[in-house]
């Protein structure tokens, strides 16, 4: 695989554009939390599990509150209308945009998968990518049969951004063991395959609005640089081959809009669109 | 659905390039592969969930020393009901209030405080539990003095400096909840024998569970300390009735009126003492034989009266 567009004629801006959007999204939700306690600024108050902004907007991640109601616990009405807020949002906008653009997560196994590309490292065991739903299934029979939020005991996602928030010590071996385990083990092992949160968000985004599109894939020289950069690279090709279907729109629910293609490609064949633009040049 | 697709086991190389001209596998093989697949998936998914939950079950005793928030559901319920957010803490106004840690003994994420390192002040508008957006701290505790965050207990009766015969009363005074949760009783002192001993003593009907007095006990190591409520209190059976209480509330006895027994070994001045220490008028020996004779309705003297000098005699 060529080392990612070194050979590109385009500026770095247009290289790394959804990137640089994208930790710039995560950067700042970590800073509306962070302003309280470091500058007693308080925009947000809390974290991802549960926040307050600007001390009128509650959000409430709706996954946590499906487990407190399977537990048996019905939260009060500020827990559920965060909750109904943040759902509404992910079903409109994009299920795993949770992924790219909030989960602080992503940006531990990017680096994995970045380093994992930059090691050469092409074997390992991966597991089915399937596992993820049976982990979210599991997690809320757990929460049922234990009656308490079980999977909070070490749900990564969670564990981080609190960690972050509220500082943190234990919480970085979990971190820590999964980049080891997306660098050495798996290749997008974590958020790919067994993240059961992604795996939630992804299922509440398969009508969601925002997508990716190739509508100029006639111009692809199949240099691989998209299938290589993608964090979940089988949803590409039956836009960009046109397999199974016409229009190049990536409709599948595993993509996160990262919009990481769009950024690599040279020819410029992605873009970022609705799901009803069915144009193609 | 995502779920739809068949297993990919390489991601780096497109599928394509695995799958040329060859003749591909028999349906059959194809088949048991994708459903061993999903049979592991499936098993690994459900095992790795449930060990979680196991786990959260062993380990969900809260540690000794770690008090939940005013108002907080009982520790099961608080479980299930606490999503982690932190919004408590955030509003505990004097950073009362801490999230576990990963490793910490107390449940991952979840609040709590240690009374030692900075105790709860008891703030009357509670704003721990109005940022409580699951219900998790309830908010039908409106009167901070209601809350029940643990129990205050007198663990070490051999440092506390009221026990020694000081007057320390730190934690007395401390009390938020002052002679109603925390008392000073008084005591003979047997030691000098002629001073009291004042002892702070607890009372469960009233502490708050707050953590003044463990925070504020002078000792390096606190002699009084506060539990959770489960740890420091016991429990009678639940049949027992405490006779004077049952007689309090029903203004006079349940039994009617009973037959007063002779009291013997305990008129006079002689109590607790054996026949040869008697110090006077060994000519009136008081004679366990003679006892019945007294009148039935003889009035007992609570203790024995101090007898015209310092020196009680009193021994514990
Ligand atoms: S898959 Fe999970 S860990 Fe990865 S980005 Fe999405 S929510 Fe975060
Ligand atoms: S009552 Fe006040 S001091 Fe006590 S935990 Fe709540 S906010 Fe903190
Ligand atoms: S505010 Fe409520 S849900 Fe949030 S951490 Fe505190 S007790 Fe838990
Ligand atoms: S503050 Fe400590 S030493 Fe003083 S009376 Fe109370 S328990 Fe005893």
């Amino acid at each position: 695989m060529a080392a990612t567009a070194s050979t590109s004629s385009r500026s770095l801006w247009q290289r790394q554009r959804w990137l640089i959007l994208r930790r710039c999204s995560q950067a700042l939700i970590l800073l509306a939390f962070l302003s309280g306690p470091w500058f007693g600024v308080w925009i947000a108050k809390g974290n991802l599990s549960s926040s307050l902004t600007l001390g009128v907007l509650p959000l409430t991640d709706p996954l946590l509150v499906l487990q407190t109601l399977a537990t048996g616990h019905l939260p009060y009405s500020s827990a559920l209308i965060g909750a109904a807020i943040v759902l509404a949002f992910y079903l409109l906008i994009g299920g795993r945009v949770f992924c790219s653009w909030v989960c602080p997560v992503n940006v531990v196994t990017d680096a994995a998968a970045w380093t994992r590309r930059r090691l050469g490292i092409k074997t390992g065991r991966v597991p089915d990518a399937n596992t993820r739903l049976w982990l979210l299934a599991g997690l809320l029979l757990a929460a049922a049969l234990t009656g308490s939020l079980a999977w909070e005991w070490l749900n990564p996602v969670s564990l981080l951004h609190r960690g972050l928030i509220f500082g943190m010590g234990g919480g970085l071996m979990v971190i820590a063991g999964i980049f080891i385990y997306d660098v050495f083990v798996a290749s997008r092992g974590w958020c790919g395959h067994l993240c059961p949160m992604g795996a939630f968000y992804g299922l509440l985004g398969r009508k969601a609005l925002l997508r990716v599109a190739a509508p100029a894939r006639k111009a692809c020289d199949d240099c691989m640089d998209c299938f290589t950069v993608c964090p979940e690279p089988q949803v590409i090709r039956p836009a960009l081959k046109a397999v199974g279907q016409t229009h190049p729109l990536i409709l599948a629910a595993d993509c996160t809009t990262c919009g990481r293609c769009i950024d690599v490609c040279d020819k410029q064949v992605f873009k970022m669109t609705h799901r009803f633009d069915q144009r193609s040049e | 659905m995502g779920s739809l697709r068949l297993p990919d086991t390489v991601m780096d190389t497109p599928r394509p390039l695995r799958q040329p001209a060859a003749v591909p596998p028999p349906v059959s093989a194809a088949r048991r592969r994708f459903i061993n697949s999903i049979a592991a998936a499936a098993g690994g998914g459900c095992l790795l969930a449930l060990g979680a939950g196991l786990y959260s079950r062993s380990a969900s005793a809260l540690p000794a020393q770690a008090l939940r928030p005013p108002g907080a559901l009982p520790e099961a319920d608080f479980l299930a009901a606490c999503v982690r957010c932190g919004l408590c803490v955030r509003d505990c106004p004097y950073d009362t209030l801490k999230l576990s840690d990963l490793g910490d003994p107390v449940p991952t994420g979840t609040p709590y405080f240690r009374a030692r390192q900075i105790p709860c002040e008891m703030c009357e508008d509670i704003p721990c539990v109005k940022a409580c957006p699951t219900g998790a701290l309830d908010r039908q505790l409106t009167d901070i003095n209601q809350a029940r965050m643990g129990l205050a207990a007198l663990v070490d009766h051999e440092s506390c400096l009221n026990f020694l015969g000081l007057r320390c009363d730190v934690c007395y005074r401390v009390c938020p909840v002052i002679d109603k949760a925390i008392t000073l009783e008084p005591q003979h002192n047997p030691r000098s024998d002629r001073h009291a001993m004042l002892l702070p003593t607890v009372h469960s009907d009233a502490c708050t569970g707050c953590g003044k007095c463990e925070k504020s006990c002078v000792l390096p190591e606190a002699a009084i300390k506060v539990f959770p409520r489960q740890l420091a209190q016991g429990a009678l059976p639940a049949h027992y009735r405490k006779g004077w209480e049952e007689k309090a509330r029903h203004g006079g006895s349940l039994i009617g009126e009973q037959v007063e027994m002779p009291v013997r070994g305990f008129d006079g001045s002689t109590a607790g003492r054996a026949p040869t220490e008697l110090p006077t008028a060994p000519s009136a020996p008081v004679a366990p034989e003679a006892a019945p004779a007294m009148p039935p309705k003889a009035t007992l003297p609570v203790r024995p009266a101090p007898r015209g000098g310092l020196d009680s005699h009193w021994k514990p």
